[in-house]
């Protein structure tokens, strides 16, 4: 058998290549150092993975290049979100790498130990966390890179696995309330392949569909390329086309947590360890947009009459369900996860824009979004008593007269996704909802700005709560937080507010990348 | 279009412009900013910076003789730019905005020097003085603006700064009512301002002077109508003209400098300075020059009247400061030459009226802050310089020759008399009773002051001459008193032509000599009747009176009048309006949020947490998403 390899552009496949290198690196450490240094071994490694990735996608700006026989799009969108991921995970290897707020860190030391055993006092008392955490991080990120850039459903298959399975294990790894640990991390890993399967499924359907358009003999495809030619020009049946279509952008929407493919995500957010409940919501978002952009742009752009009522109606469905849903939570890591399920909408809102416009606004309000959602993750993982993390609302109020600055940074964070002025929520929202304008589709645009109007209140309520209420005997204290949260924090923060400012760099570097190589 | 406006680009010298708004306003921030720390040589950083642009002002001003095109531009940059709305950060540095320059920077130097001795014992000193910088940086912004938005942002900054020095000493009630008071009133006058330049931007597109009066020949006369009728109330509210003068009198709550600067010379001449910036508009329409010496006359009238029934010292002053402003008005509302002759009385009357005010400072000094001129008398034994100063403003107000008030008061009664049809008379007449009466309720003041018997509290045995940081100021601008209006009255109009332009020039309906002697005449008698009747001093408490001193005394019932069909129905709306909120919108609005609580909290009981039901709702979406793309296409097939 003549078995041809392809071509392989090293270079565009640095930023991956350097951070799957690191992580098994970050394996290796785990079996030869001492368990005293690794934690500090391992963090280290990690920063500089993620910074020598950043350095290799700067240096890839101006690539334009498909790669790996076909399988890897290195393009402007690609780079753009890979370097967000990668700057995002930075922020969020900050707050899982913080230990002094919290003895050992917030991660477990040993997760198969028996929940309440002896051994498990034991152990959450005083053994360091789990360095684990780090090689698993980076192998989530480098899924993460690879996704964005996959120009074939396979690869997208391969990376979509990548970064689940190893979120999956990180959301089991709390050092406390294991069980709600355990719990999220199990339900998370049944729906997730429960969701993989139909992903799977779809692309069966729409190779079925590739191999009809071509005729006999041509034989189909997965790649993005053929799918967009059979998408144009076939006059096959369009049963087939649809049904996987359906099918491949369930499996998305469930990572991007769209109704009703979001049922996951309070359980999930709640239960994980606070960092790696930041680390998804910013980065897992921006990687699972990053995939649905390239689907829809790439492949089915052809189909666009088709999908785009019905994915704006998901959308909308994702905005109501976000918005209403959050009024009456009582969690504030829950208040969070609707909230992201409601911005998720938003996002959608932008994807469903197939123009240059609705590819860079969406692009920005992804990296708007994971700064301002880190830092208020951030912030959760400081407001804390005997227990731990102090999360029910109740415990919040009169947090503004304990310790008012980070209530106040607080305050400014939920103003953000409240999309009040001067905040990168404005500019964000206001980017998507204009391209959308733009491209007519008002009536998303209206359910946008209402459902904006339902969500301001849990914020407010927030905020309210936070300043008007009399400091309870229960009003936990903030903890002083360790350079790293404090360093993630103040990133967060001040992003959020440049970008409200100061909005016009990011967008022209978005717009200049907002163009996908077909 | 008679000519068009056109302004050549600032160079050399005239190129450091801005220094005059920066200057100011550095030294503001630095007074307010260092607190405490700046308690010791604070005031003399606001004198020395004031003093600076005085003397920048000055060398501007020789450097703008020198040129051929007298009006020079400088854009800074760009201050606004959304959509279709540009609007530069520029300065305009022509003949009308110098002399505002020279007066504002001038008087304000004298001014701040005086109050250098007058704060001298309050603890609040350096914050004074910020605030006053930071008055004088606005006021400044304000005539160097070469656009309506920047004159409307210096037009803000002065009655920001109004605001805090009215209600300096805020913990004194009537202080802090008399601030909001100002505040209000101005409100109503910045609204219609700022609607005028929405209207400008709307139909020409831009707000520049510039672009403003070489389009505005070309819009609509409704159009030129509504932003005339709009600028003039925005002139009223900062000028304390008819309808919305109430607030300036009160605005003497504020420490007696602030009364001379802000309310006697400067800020309150905005007014005036909006029309004649804005004189290619209001040329535009007889009705609209109609409206404001119509306005200018009915105010000065009101001016005098209550004037003379007063018997607080700063509120004479303050209601003939309005009665003068009148003038003005009617000096701009005539149009054509009497632009330039209503600018010349400005300029004297920023002189005079400072010199009075500072002089009633003077007195309440020596006399523990006392303002009843009932209470006063016989006083010009004991303080010789302001007993001489104020005599030199008195004399100048009055408009005797050959004091500065009759060279620059006496052409607008004859320009008055010079509209050429019927209405001179009216007009004519107006001014030319209102001379009377200023004479007499001026004299009365000054009578019942330093003359006569003396009627002090028991509290008083000597009242003191004030020191010479006050009084060296008092000299300075009772001189200016003398001489400015004879030395101005030729020279500043025809430097002020390329502004404002010739207009056609009617004969009086009386003769010009006529005019002069009835004028003088009548404040002879006038003066003489006051000089009688008080000069034996008054009664120490208010005597029952005739009707018209009863309605003088109740300021002509326009309290009265604004509390009946302002705020009686304002009150009335806002209940009624609160009534609607609460009852209709919030009801509406509250019964839309149980809705969506209501909502949320049957939604959430779907969030059970096991995952069967979690999957099953995948699933229940998955099977409706692919039904939905496929009715979709089939939908699109059919």
């Amino acid at each position: 058998m003549d078995l041809k390899l392809p071509d392989i552009d090293y270079a565009a496949l640095a930023p991956i290549l350097v951070l799957f290198g690191a992580s098994l690196v970050g394996v290796l450490v785990e079996a030869f150092i001492p368990r005293k240094r690794r934690h500090l071994t391992q963090l280290v490694l990690g920063l500089l993975a993620l910074t020598g990735a950043l350095v290799a996608v700067v240096l890839n700006a101006q690539d334009r290049v498909v790669t790996a026989g076909g399988a890897v799009a290195v393009d402007g969108p690609t780079l753009f979100l890979q370097g967000a991921i990668v700057v995002l995970a930075g922020m969020a290897l900050m707050l899982i790498g913080e230990r002094s707020v919290q003895r050992g860190g917030a991660f477990v030391a040993h997760a198969a130990v028996t929940v309440g055993s002896p051994e498990d006092q034991r152990q959450a008392a005083d053994e360091g966390g789990a360095t684990e955490v780090y090689p698993l991080t980076l192998f989530a990120v480098s899924g993460m890179l690879l996704f964005v850039a996959a120009n074939d459903l396979l690869t997208m298959f391969i990376a979509l696995e990548a970064f689940s399975l190893p979120l999956y294990l990180l959301c089991a790894l709390a050092r406390r309330r294991r069980l709600l640990s355990q719990e999220s991390a199990l339900k998370y890993f049944l729906l997730g392949s429960y969701a993989s399967a139909f992903f799977l499924f779809g692309m069966a359907l729409v190779y079925g569909f590739t191999v009809g358009a071509g005729g006999t003999g041509s034989g189909g495809g997965v790649d993005f390329g053929t799918i967009r030619t059979a998408v144009t020009d076939s006059a096959a049946s369009e049963v087939l086309l649809f049904a996987g279509l359906a099918l491949l952008s369930i499996g998305l929407l469930f990572k991007i947590a769209a109704a009703p493919f979001h049922v996951w995500t309070p359980d999930v957010y709640q239960g994980a360890p606070t960092p790696i409940t930041g680390f998804m919501a910013a980065c897992t978002k921006v990687a699972a947009f990053g995939g649905l952009l390239r689907v829809l742009h790439v492949a089915f752009s052809g189909a666009s009459w088709d999908f785009t009522p019905v994915l704006g109606a998901i959308a909308v469905l994702t905005m109501l369900v976000g918005a209403i849903l959050a009024v009456t939570q009582t969690d504030i890591k829950r208040l969070l996860a609707y909230s992201s399920v409601a911005n998720a909408g938003y996002l959608l809102v932008g994807a469903l824009v197939l123009s240059k416009d609705g590819l860079s606004s969406t692009m920005f309000y992804l990296v708007a979004y994971g700064f301002t959602v880190l830092a208020a993750f951030g912030v959760v993982t400081l407001v804390r008593d005997a227990d731990g993390e102090a999360t029910h609302l109740s415990r919040w109020a009169g947090l503004g007269r304990r310790s008012p600055l980070y209530a106040g940074l607080f305050t400014f964070l939920l103003l953000a996704f409240a999309g009040i002025p001067l905040t990168s929520g404005f500019t964000s929202k206001f980017a998507v909802f204009g391209a959308a304008l733009d491209a007519g589709q008002s009536w998303l645009v209206i359910a946008g700005v209402l459902t904006s109007m339902i969500l301001a209140f849990p914020y407010l309520r927030v905020v309210v709560m936070m300043w008007l209420s009399e400091p309870g005997e229960s009003t936990p204290t903030v903890s002083l937080p360790g350079g790293l949260t404090a360093a993630a924090l103040m990133i967060g923060v001040v992003a959020t507010l440049v970008l409200g400012v100061a909005p016009a760099p990011l967008l022209d570097l978005a717009n200049g990348a907002a163009e996908f190589v077909r | 279009m008679e000519h068009s406006v056109e302004y050549a680009h600032a160079t050399g010298l005239l190129g450091s412009v801005w220094l005059l708004v920066a200057i100011p306003l550095v030294s503001a921030a630095i007074l307010l900013l260092l607190g405490r720390r700046a308690d010791r040589w604070g005031h003399w950083l606001g004198v020395a910076s004031v003093g600076a642009i005085f003397v920048l002002g000055l060398s501007y001003f020789f450097s703008l003789r020198g040129l051929e095109n007298r009006s020079v531009e400088l854009s800074l940059w760009d201050f606004i730019a959304v959509g279709d709305l540009h609007v530069d950060f520029g300065l305009l540095f022509d003949p009308l905005a110098a002399v505002f320059v020279l007066l504002i920077t001038g008087v304000g130097f004298l001014i701040h020097l005086y109050a250098v001795g007058y704060m001298s014992h309050d603890a609040g000193r350096r914050k004074f003085f910020g605030f006053f910088n930071l008055f004088v940086a606005a006021m400044l912004l304000l005539v160097l603006g070469n656009n309506y938005v920047m004159l409307y942002v210096g037009w803000e900054g002065v009655g920001l700064a109004s605001y805090l020095l009215i209600s300096f000493w805020q913990d004194r009630p009537s202080a802090a009512t008399a601030g909001k008071k100002a505040f209000l009133m101005n409100r109503v006058g910045d609204a219609g301002l700022a609607i005028a330049i929405f209207i400008m931007f709307a139909t020409l597109g831009s707000t520049q002077f510039a672009d403003v009066f070489n389009g505005a020949g070309a819009l609509q006369s409704g159009t030129v109508l509504a932003i005339g009728l709009l600028l003039l109330l925005g002139a009223a509210g900062k000028s304390g003209q008819f309808p919305l003068q109430a607030w300036l009198p009160d605005a003497m709550e504020g420490p007696t400098p602030v009364s001379a600067l802000i309310h006697a010379a400067t800020m309150v001449t905005a007014g005036v300075y909006l029309i004649a910036r804005s004189n290619p508009i209001f040329s535009l329409d007889p009705t609209l020059q109609t409206v404001v010496v119509s306005v200018g006359a009915l105010t000065l009238l009101m001016g005098c009247i209550i004037g003379a029934a007063k018997d607080d010292i700063k509120r004479v002053l303050a209601w003939s400061t309005v009665s003068q402003i009148g003038y003005m008005f009617l000096g701009v509302g005539l149009g054509g030459g009497a632009y330039a002759l209503a600018i010349i009385h400005l300029l004297a009357h920023g002189f005079f009226k400072a010199n009075m005010f500072l002089g009633a400072g003077s007195v309440m000094h020596g006399m523990q802050d006392q303002v009843d001129i009932r209470r006063f008398g016989g006083l010009a034994k004991y303080m010789k310089i302001t007993w001489i100063t104020f005599g030199l403003g008195w004399l100048a107000i009055i408009g005797m020759w050959p004091f500065s008030g009759f060279f620059t008061k006496e052409p607008i009664i004859v320009e008055a008399f010079a509209r050429g049809d019927w209405t001179a008379w009216l007009y004519g007449g107006a001014a030319l009773l209102g001379a009377g009466l200023t004479a007499f309720y001026m004299t009365r003041l000054f009578v019942l002051t330093f003359h006569g018997p003396k009627r002090w509290t028991e509290d008083i045995a000597h009242p003191h001459e004030s020191p010479l940081i006050m009084t060296v100021p008092l000299i300075l601008l009772g001189l200016g008193s003398v001489v400015a209006g004879g030395l101005m009255a030729t020279p500043v109009a025809s430097w002020l032509t390329p502004v404002l332009g010739h207009g056609e020039h009617h004969e009086p309906v009386l003769s010009h000599t006529v005019i002069t002697v009835l004028s003088l005449g009548l404040t002879v008698l006038g003066a003489g009747l006051a000089w009688l009747l008080f000069r034996n001093g008054t009664a120490l408490v208010e005597q029952p009176a005739g009707p018209v001193v009863r309605a003088a005394r109740r300021n002509l019932y326009t309290d009265a009048f604004n509390e009946a069909v302002f705020e009686k129905p304002g009150i009335f709306l806002t209940r009624a309006l609160v009534f609607l909120d609460n009852r209709g919108i919030d009801g509406l609005v509250n019964a839309l949020a149980a809705a969506v609580g209501g909502g949320s909290g049957r939604l959430r009981r779907l969030q059970t947490g096991f995952v069967r039901s979690y999957a099953m709702s995948i699933l229940t979406g998955a099977v409706l998403v692919v039904a939905a793309f496929l009715a979709v296409q089939l939908g699109w097939l059919a």
